[in-house]
């Protein structure tokens, strides 16, 4: 299905760009007029994909982070944040709630987190290849007739 | 983000401003624990009043600095969250390691 509309973003994995990256994400959706809910929901949740890009995708170093993020009819947004990274060896692991590979005081809560404020979230990974994951969301839009 | 600790020797509090997330968090933890461990208070509290925004490195913080606090014999308050970020805490089960207080709309 085609997007009413689109952006793409490219960064470097330094974390000054958490930040950026929500920011701008939620700047693309704001003309959807989200609740504030919803717009704290998403901008978690891309938090937390960057974040896991920056320091698993990327531990050993600077890479490109890449996110496209697209609306479709009835307010469904959906966010892909992509790294060509280590990659993740068992997905399901990764995805269990308190598990982390690091531990330098991570939570091992970015899954779970992404999970509860998201509609749906889908991992696609390959080891040495890099690691895409994809955040779908339907926004209650407001009757503005 | 910028943050300002409340030095006591009883209850320290630690008021946290901004974004709180992994690129913030090193910056938080390491002000907060050289406070803490020179001092070693009764109580410490964290106070999120201030805070625009947090995601899960913020429940790493959190946790850490329980870990610390408990290691001396003192207990750990969480004031003052926003609904988004309570959401996170008990997301996470911290409300069974710290008193979590409600901000005061």
């Amino acid at each position: 299905m085609k997007p009413i509309n689109e952006m793409r973003l490219t960064f470097p994995s330094r974390s000054a760009n958490e930040g950026f990256a929500r920011m701008a994400v939620s700047a693309f959706i704001a003309a959807l007029d989200p609740t504030v809910d919803e717009l704290s929901d998403i901008k978690t949740a891309v938090s937390e994909a960057v974040t896991n890009c920056v320091v698993h995708g990327y531990k050993e170093g600077i890479g490109k982070i890449y996110i496209h993020a697209a609306i479709y009819d009835g307010g469904r947004i959906r966010i892909k944040i992509r790294d060509r990274g280590c990659g993740i060896p068992d997905i399901k692991l990764a995805r269990t709630p308190l598990y982390s590979s690091l531990g330098e005081e991570r939570a091992g809560l970015g899954f779970a987190v992404m999970e509860s404020f998201m509609d749906k979230v889908y991992v696609r990974s390959k080891v040495g290849v890099g690691t895409t994951v994809t955040l779908c969301k339907t926004l209650n839009l407001k009757d503005n007739c | 983000m910028s943050l300002n600790i409340e030095k006591n020797k009883e209850l320290t509090t630690v008021y946290l401003s901004g974004e709180i997330d992994h690129h913030s968090a090193k910056f938080i933890r390491n002000e907060i624990d050289s406070v803490v461990t020179s001092l070693a208070p009764r109580e410490l509290a964290l106070d999120f009043s201030a805070g625009t925004f947090m995601d899960s490195s913020g429940i790493g913080l959190v946790m850490g600095r329980y870990k610390l606090i408990n290691s001396l014999g003192g207990k750990l308050y969480v004031k003052n969250v926003s609904p988004g970020t309570e959401k996170i805490m008990k997301l996470a089960g911290l409300d069974l390691l710290a008193k979590i207080s409600s901000k005061e709309m």
